[in-house]
C-alpha cells in the first residue's frame, strides 16, 4: 500500500533506458491502478504510456501496463493490471489524460472502458493480430461526429486530402460564421500497422519501419528503439556513438523548428522569413546528410551505436557550417519579433492555458509554451545528455507566439549544444557488431527521447524466448492532437492553418 | 523596414543555376544506386539478399537489384563479406516503367523517357499536380516541399502543386497506400480531367517500401491499380532526384543535363 512519504511506493521506479523483468512489475487491480492514475496526475506526473497486451502464459488473458513519468524525480513508475474481463471501468472521467489511451486499447484489443465519455475510433484499424481476410476494418471517417445545432450554425469539413503537400487527416469545424466552437480531428489515414509488424521481432526490417514511423523524426524514433533494445540485450554503446546520436537529434530538431518558423511566417503572409527559413531548413538537413548520407538521418542510428562516425575533419566542417546557419537563421527569425504585423497575428491566437496543457498531458514545445517546465533531455537524460546538460526553454501564454518563441529558443540552444558536443567529441569507436541482439526473456524496457515535437516513448516487452510480444510506440503527437483541438476553441476558422503549424503534429506518428 | 532590407542583403540570391549550371554538391556519404561487383561475389553467396529489409536483391538467375524496393540503407553493403557492394553517387533514379527499376549487376539504369509528343506539348512547360499523401512517413512530402523553396524554385519550370484535382494535370503520390487512404486516392484520381499523369515518389509509393509486407497497405500505387507514368526511387528520394525525374519526363533535360530553350538569363527570376 502507499505510504505518506512516497504515495507511489507500490509502483516500480526505474530510470529512462532501464530493462526490468516482468516479475518485478507490481500487479494491481484495475481499480487500484486507476486510483494511482488520479493521485499521479494530481501530483503532476504524466502518463507516458498506457496500453494493453497479451503475453504468452496468460492463456489469452489481457493485461494493461502503465508508465508514469515523474519528471521532478527523474524516474518512471511502472504498474500492471490484469483485466478480469473485456469490460473494465474507465478512468477517463477522473483522469482525462487517459482518454486516448483507453480508446486505443478498445480499438486494439476490444477492451471496453465502461463509462468512457466518448469511445470513438482512434485509427479505424483492425484489432492487433486480427486476420485481414475475416476481420473487417471499420470504414474510415464513418463515425459519430460532434454536432452543434441552431440557426446559422454550420459545419466545415476538411480532408483527408489537403490543399498542399501535407499528410492526410480529417478535420470538422462547428462554426458560427468565422467563430469556431469546436474542432474535431479524426485520424487513421496513415495507419500502416507498425506495432503489429514489430510483434515477434526484432526482424531485419524492424528498424526500417521504426525510422519511418514519422520520417521527420527518424533519429528520435530510431534512438528510442535502440535504447530499448540495447537495454534488453545489455549492449554497451560507445561514448562516441552517444555523442553522434545527440548531435543528429539536435540537427533533426533544428531542421524542423527552422522550417516551421518559416511556415508560420508564410501563414501570416510575411514572405521574407518564410523564404529564408525554407531554404535554411535545407542547410540543416544537409548537415544530417553530411553525417550519414541521408537528409533525414536514415541508417545512422543502429543497435549498439551509430553506422557512421565523425572524424576531426567532419567535426570542423560541421562546426563551420553550423556557424553559418546560426547567422542565417538569426537574421531570418529575428525579423518575426520586430514586425508588428507578424506579432499581431501570433499573439493571443490559439492560446492554451497551462491547466489545459496539464490536464491533457501535452508534451514538448507545445507544453513548454504554456510554462510547463519539462524536457526529457533534462529530466530523464540518456546518452550524451547525461554528461552535458541542456537548459529547458519555456514561454508563457500558450499562444502561437509562445510556441514559435519556444522553438526559436530551442534553435539557439540546440546549435550551442551541438557545437559544444563537437568540441568535446570522444575518440571514434569501431562500427557496432552486426550480430543479432539477444534480448532478455520476459523483460520490459522503457526508452524516452525528446524528439523535436516532444516526448517519444517506446516500451518493449519480450516473451519467454526473448522475442517482442508487444512493442508500444507513443509519438508526441499522440498526446498533442487534443491540444490543437482545444487551441481552436473560440478562434476564427481562418486561424486554423496558423494554429496547426504552430503545433505541426505528425499524422503518421499518431497513426502508426 | 530597414531590418527587413538588411536581412535581405544578408540572405542573398540563392536560387541554384541547375540545370543550366552544375547540380548542388551532394555529400561524400550520399547513397545513390547500390552497385554490386559480381566479380567479388563468392560462389553461392546470398548474404546481401538475406540482409536486405525489403527483399530488393535477387540472386538466383543473376544478381539484380530492385530500386523500387531499395531503401538505400546500408544493410546489404554492411553484410557483404567481400565489400562487393558500394553506393553510387549518381542521383538519377527515375524511370518510366516498373521493370526498368529492376537492374542487373553491371547494367545501366534505363532512365525515364520523355512523354509522347502530344503530352509533352501539353505539359512540357506547364505541369499542375495534385499531391496525395497516402500512408508514408512524410519524408517524401518534406523533400517535395523543398522543391518549392527559393533554392530549388520548381515554379521556374512551370511545375506547381495545386489545391484541387480539377485544376491538375495529374497526381503525385507518396506513401504505401494505406487501406484507409485507398478510397480518397481513387476519388482524387477520378476527379482529375484526362489526359492525366501519375507520378509515384519513393519506395513506399512504388512498392510499399519498408511496409510492403504489412496487411494494412496495398504495396504502393501499382497495388492500388493506377497507371504510373514516372517512378522516382529513393527513401526518400533526394530533391535533386525528384527534380531530375520530372524534368526528364517533360523533355527538359538534354543528354548532357541541360535544359533546351532556356537560356541562363530566363532561367533566373
Amino acid at each position: 500500500m502507499t505510504t505518506r512519504s512516497d504515495p507511489f511506493a507500490a509502483l516500480l521506479a526505474i530510470r529512462n533506458g532501464d530493462a526490468v523483468p516482468w516479475s518485478r512489475i507490481p500487479e494491481l487491480s484495475v481499480a487500484a491502478l486507476h486510483d494511482v492514475f488520479v493521485a499521479a496526475t494530481d501530483a503532476e506526473l504524466r502518463i507516458a504510456a498506457f496500453f494493453a497486451l497479451r503475453r504468452g502464459g496468460d492463456a489469452g488473458a489481457l493485461r494493461m501496463l502503465a508508465v508514469l513519468a515523474d519528471d521532478a524525480h527523474s524516474r518512471l513508475l511502472l504498474a500492471g493490471a490484469h483485466c478480469p474481463s473485456l469490460e473494465v471501468d474507465s478512468v477517463t472521467p477522473r483522469c482525462p489524460q487517459a482518454q486516448l489511451f483507453e480508446r486505443e486499447m478498445h480499438e486494439q484489443f476490444g477492451l471496453t472502458p465502461a463509462g468512457h465519455p466518448w469511445l470513438k475510433p482512434v485509427r479505424f484499424a483492425r484489432p492487433l493480430h486480427a486476420d485481414p481476410k475475416t476481420a473487417a476494418s471499420p470504414s474510415i471517417g464513418v463515425a459519430d461526429f460532434y454536432r452543434l445545432g441552431g440557426e446559422g450554425v454550420h459545419e466545415v469539413a476538411v480532408g483527408p486530402v489537403h490543399a498542399g503537400v501535407i499528410e492526410p487527416g480529417h478535420f470538422r469545424f462547428q462554426c458560427h460564421g468565422e467563430h469556431v466552437f469546436h474542432l474535431e480531428i479524426s485520424l487513421g489515414y496513415q495507419h500502416r500497422g507498425v506495432e503489429e509488424a514489430l510483434l515477434g521481432g526484432p526482424s531485419r526490417g524492424s528498424i526500417r519501419q521504426i525510422e519511418t514511423i514519422a520520417g521527420d523524426t527518424s533519429i528520435g524514433h530510431a534512438t528510442a528503439y535502440c535504447h530499448a533494445l540495447e537495454a534488453l540485450a545489455g549492449r554497451h554503446v560507445p561514448a562516441h556513438a552517444h555523442v553522434v546520436r545527440a548531435i543528429a537529434l539536435e540537427l533533426e530538431r533544428l531542421a524542423n523548428h527552422c522550417g516551421d518558423l518559416g511556415a508560420l511566417a508564410g501563414d501570416v503572409g510575411f514572405l521574407p522569413t518564410s523564404a529564408y527559413c525554407g531554404r535554411i531548413r535545407g542547410d540543416f538537413l544537409n548537415l544530417s546528410a553530411l553525417l550519414c548520407g541521408n537528409r533525414f538521418g536514415r541508417s545512422l542510428v543502429v543497435p549498439g551505436g551509430t553506422r557512421f562516425g565523425i572524424d576531426a575533419a567532419m567535426a570542423a566542417e560541421l562546426r563551420s557550417r553550423l556557424e553559418t546557419a546560426r547567422a542565417d537563421v538569426t537574421s531570418a527569425v529575428e525579423l518575426l519579433w520586430t514586425t508588428p504585423s507578424v506579432l499581431a497575428r501570433f499573439e493571443n491566437t490559439g492560446a492554451l492555458s497551462s491547466e489545459i496543457a496539464t490536464v491533457l498531458g501535452l508534451v514538448g514545445p507545445a507544453a513548454r509554451a504554456c510554462g510547463e517546465e519539462f524536457d526529457v533531455r533534462a529530466d530523464h537524460p540518456s546518452g550524451a545528455f547525461r554528461f552535458l546538460q541542456l537548459p529547458i526553454a519555456t514561454a508563457q501564454g500558450g499562444d502561437v507566439h509562445a510556441r514559435a518563441f519556444v522553438r526559436w529558443l530551442e534553435i539557439q540552444r540546440s546549435i550551442a549544444y551541438a557545437q559544444e558536443l563537437l568540441s568535446v567529441l570522444p575518440a571514434p569507436a569501431p562500427a557496432p557488431s552486426r550480430e543479432a541482439l539477444v534480448l532478455a526473456a520476459d523483460h520490459v524496457a522503457v526508452a524516452l527521447v525528446e524528439g523535436w515535437r516532444g516526448e517519444i516513448c517506446h516500451v518493449a516487452s519480450t516473451d519467454h524466448s526473448g522475442r517482442l510480444d508487444r512493442y508500444k510506440v507513443v509519438d508526441p503527437s499522440f498526446h498533442n492532437w487534443a491540444g490543437l483541438a482545444m487551441a481552436l476553441r473560440g478562434q476564427e476558422i481562418s486561424d486554423f492553418p496558423l494554429c496547426n503549424k504552430s503545433f505541426n503534429l505528425s499524422y503518421c506518428g499518431h497513426d502508426l | 523596414m530597414l531590418r527587413t532590407l538588411l536581412a535581405r542583403l544578408h540572405q542573398r540570391h540563392r536560387t541554384m543555376s541547375y540545370p543550366d549550371g552544375p547540380p548542388p554538391a551532394l555529400p561524400g556519404r550520399f547513397r545513390g544506386r547500390p552497385l554490386i561487383d559480381v566479380a567479388k561475389c563468392p560462389d553461392d553467396c546470398r548474404v546481401c539478399a538475406d540482409a536486405c529489409p525489403t527483399e530488393a536483391i535477387a540472386i538466383d538467375g543473376g544478381v539484380r537489384v530492385d530500386l523500387g524496393r531499395c531503401l538505400f540503407c546500408t544493410d546489404c553493403a554492411d553484410a557483404c563479406p567481400t565489400g562487393a557492394i558500394t553506393h553510387s553517387p549518381d542521383w538519377r533514379l527515375a524511370t518510366s516503367s516498373r521493370d526498368a527499376l529492376v537492374v542487373a549487376a553491371g547494367e545501366e539504369l534505363r532512365l525515364a523517357n520523355v512523354l509522347d509528343e502530344r503530352l509533352r506539348r501539353l505539359f512540357g512547360r506547364s505541369l499542375r499536380l495534385r499531391q496525395v499523401s497516402a500512408g508514408g512517413c512524410n519524408a517524401c512530402e518534406a523533400d517535395l516541399n523543398v522543391l518549392s523553396t527559393v533554392g530549388w524554385d520548381i515554379a521556374r519550370f512551370g511545375i506547381q502543386v495545386v489545391a484541387s484535382p480539377r485544376h491538375a494535370d495529374g497526381i503525385l503520390v507518396t506513401g504505401c497506400i494505406s487501406e484507409n487512404m485507398t478510397l480518397a486516392l481513387r476519388k482524387t484520381w477520378d476527379a482529375v480531367p484526362p489526359p492525366k499523369l501519375v507520378i509515384a515518389v519513393g519506395a513506399c509509393a512504388i512498392s510499399g517500401g519498408p511496409f510492403r509486407t504489412n496487411p494494412q497497405q496495398l504495396g504502393g500505387v501499382p497495388g492500388a491499380g493506377l497507371p504510373v507514368d514516372l517512378f522516382i526511387a529513393g527513401c526518400p528520394p533526394h530533391p535533386l532526384t525528384i527534380l531530375d525525374g520530372m524534368l526528364r519526363m517533360l523533355g527538359r533535360l538534354q543528354r548532357d543535363g541541360r535544359v533546351p530553350g532556356l537560356t541562363p538569363d530566363t532561367a533566373r527570376p
